[in-house]
């Protein structure tokens, strides 16, 4: 039986890795992501944690080491956080092309200037295109969870690529709630040793990440392309098989009273808890609102959010990112270019909110739903408008 | 006492090393081994020693938290510093009726008339409590037992598990300075 306990979030998802029995950590810590790796150190250093930690100088080298520990067939784990997930952007491009199925939480940060700490998916958004898998969590027992799942994800045969799960920095990460913690011999029943296909040995030399000239690197791409789209059903399969077993399913794209609904808002990460309050004090006054959340950002699902929408008559998105002098928000811009072909689709209307840490209080999803319901009907002659800023 | 048969919303104030973050956390885990729902955490910033912090509970007995925004319209007030009453405006958001409990050494009527009778004001000189049973003037642990006495949202047993686990061989001590804060809290004269 699983242990109910109250427990932070970042503590969590250390005692997840150790469930997962990780054989390699190599993180640098970076606020708000730091108790994660520090609990890992702590667990390591004091034998609870059989697994090498490997302290370094940068989350540059972090991952680089990740790299080779991955490809020696270790099962590896790391966290980062804003800048240092910027700092290790060029090699997080190869640990996915080098099909090296670590798993990474990130503790979603602001980036700088002005330097700030706190949370919001500039992070996340700014390596949306590096290749790895990326799940949103919105809640503890969604990162430990995925944790779980990510392994057995990024570790199956048919997919071999690196994971990374999303937590709001401090909103998650700094929480200390509730979690179902799963005993020791069900993680072990649903996540086996990793058998990594071809690892690197010195007995059986090989080399990986060799040169790619022209005649070869548009084929490395399309199959990279084509291994990372695959990937949804292998995640589809691992949710469904985690759901039999702990009880807790997940799907790319949920819905929160959002069945044949005229007005949808869509959010991800922690913010949709807040979110969804607002969804109920709203239909509690008689309006037809609904919620989607928005789970799996990379592979991008499609084919959900087409089903999930088709109904509605506005779809709000709300960013916490920005793409400066473009479209606004890169989820927004991603969900219209996915609708754009569709005969029947909702007006799409984009917000940015949330950066930086600033909160979006209940009430603040209520403004934000009903200025999109505005826009909708008058137009706007922005591409997009920001939500909460004090002028 | 306040409803506590649904969500309930604390804000911790004190300084950084008092320990209001512990406090939170403490309380948090205490209402969950009571089979509640309950969340802590930190005023998220940059902490330093000495300076203003705040600490955050929801508790609710029926249902799951989904709220994530910080509290700003709490239903209980806990203040660890009385140095703070005159730096800041610790009743800020605090709901009518809502519970005001402060660390002092003056007497609750003293307290009283700066507040009024907006508030359920409670006082206890935890840092007296502290220093005679801790040796030290951290008041995180006197003040969960102040809490628990005022509002009922966990019952003072519970609160000595999650004390055991956090403070270890200084547990025993922190115990009996939060059963003595219980005690010699004065709601009303």
């Amino acid at each position: 039986m699983a242990k109910r306990v109250g427990i932070e979030v970042s503590l969590a998802i250390a005692e997840a890795a150790k469930l997962a029995n990780v054989d390699v950590v190599s993180a640098y810590p970076i606020t708000p992501q730091t108790h994660i790796v520090e609990h890992l150190a702590g667990l390591v250093a004091d034998g609870e944690l059989d697994a090498a930690f490997i302290p370094v100088e940068s989350e540059h080298s972090a991952m680089s080491a990740c790299l080779g520990a991955s490809a020696v067939g270790a099962r590896t784990f790391t966290a980062s956080a804003g800048q240092g997930l910027e700092l290790m952007h060029e090699v997080l491009y190869v640990a996915s092309a080098m099909r090296l199925p670590m798993v990474m939480a990130v503790a979603n940060r602001a980036l700088s200037a002005p330097i700030n700490i706190w949370g919001d998916h500039s992070d996340a958004m700014a390596v949306r295109d590096t290749g790895w898998i990326q799940i949103f969590a919105e809640n503890g027992q969604q990162v430990v969870d995925n944790v779980l799942c990510s392994f057995r994800i990024a570790e199956d045969h048919r997919v071999l690529l690196p994971v990374m799960i999303h937590l709001d920095g401090f909103h998650l990460t700094h929480v200390i709630e509730p979690i179902y913690m799963p005993e020791q011999d069900e993680v072990d029943k649903f996540l086996p040793p990793p058998q990594y296909p071809l690892p690197l040995h010195p007995d059986k030399p090989l080399t990986m990440g060799a040169f790619g000239p022209p005649y070869i690197y548009t084929e490395m791409k399309k199959a990279q392309e084509a291994n990372l789209t695959a990937a949804k059903e292998v995640i589809l399969q691992c949710w469904q098989e985690f759901g039999s077993i702990f009880g807790r399913d997940y799907s790319p794209v949920e819905g929160y009273h959002s069945e044949q609904t005229k007005v949808l808002l869509l959010t991800m990460g922690s913010f949709s808890e807040t979110a969804m309050e607002a969804i109920d004090k709203m239909r509690d006054d008689g309006k037809d609102v609904g919620l989607i959340r928005l789970r799996l950002w990379r592979p991008f699902p499609f084919a959900e959010i087409r089903q999930a929408v088709k109904n509605a008559e506005v779809l709000i998105v709300l960013d916490r990112a920005i793409s400066f002098g473009g479209p606004g928000g890169p989820v927004c811009s991603e969900i219209r270019s996915a609708l754009y072909n569709e005969d029947t689709r909702p007006k799409v209307i984009g917000f940015v909110g949330g950066l930086g840490g600033r909160d979006i209080s209940v009430s603040g999803f209520e403004e934000i739903i009903t200025r999109g319901i505005e826009i909708a009907r008058t137009g706007s002659e922005q591409e997009f408008e920001m939500y909460g800023v004090r002028e | 006492m306040i409803d506590t048969t649904g969500l309930v919303e604390i804000r911790w104030h004190g300084r950084g090393g008092q320990g209001a973050v512990t406090s939170a956390e403490l309380l948090a885990k205490a209402a969950i081994d009571e089979g509640k729902y309950a969340q802590a955490f930190p005023a998220f910033g940059a902490e330093r020693r000495g300076a203003p912090v705040l600490a955050f509970n929801r508790i609710n007995s029926r249902e799951p938290i989904r709220i994530r925004a910080e509290v700003t319209e709490p239903d209980v007030v806990v203040v660890l510093d009385p140095g703070l009453l005159g730096v800041m405006d610790v009743t800020s958001g605090l709901k009518e009726k809502g519970v005001l409990i402060i660390n002092t050494k003056r007497p609750r009527p003293d307290i009283a008339t700066r507040f009024g009778d907006k508030w359920q004001l409670a006082v206890i000189d935890a840092t007296r409590i502290a220093r005679e049973l801790l040796g030290v003037p951290i008041v995180n642990t006197t003040m969960l037992g102040a809490l628990a006495k005022v509002t009922g949202v966990v019952r003072l047993e519970s609160l000595s598990g999650p004390l055991r686990e956090r403070f270890g061989r200084l547990a025993e001590r922190n115990i009996t300075a939060m059963k003595k804060a219980f005690e010699e809290t004065v709601v009303k004269e």
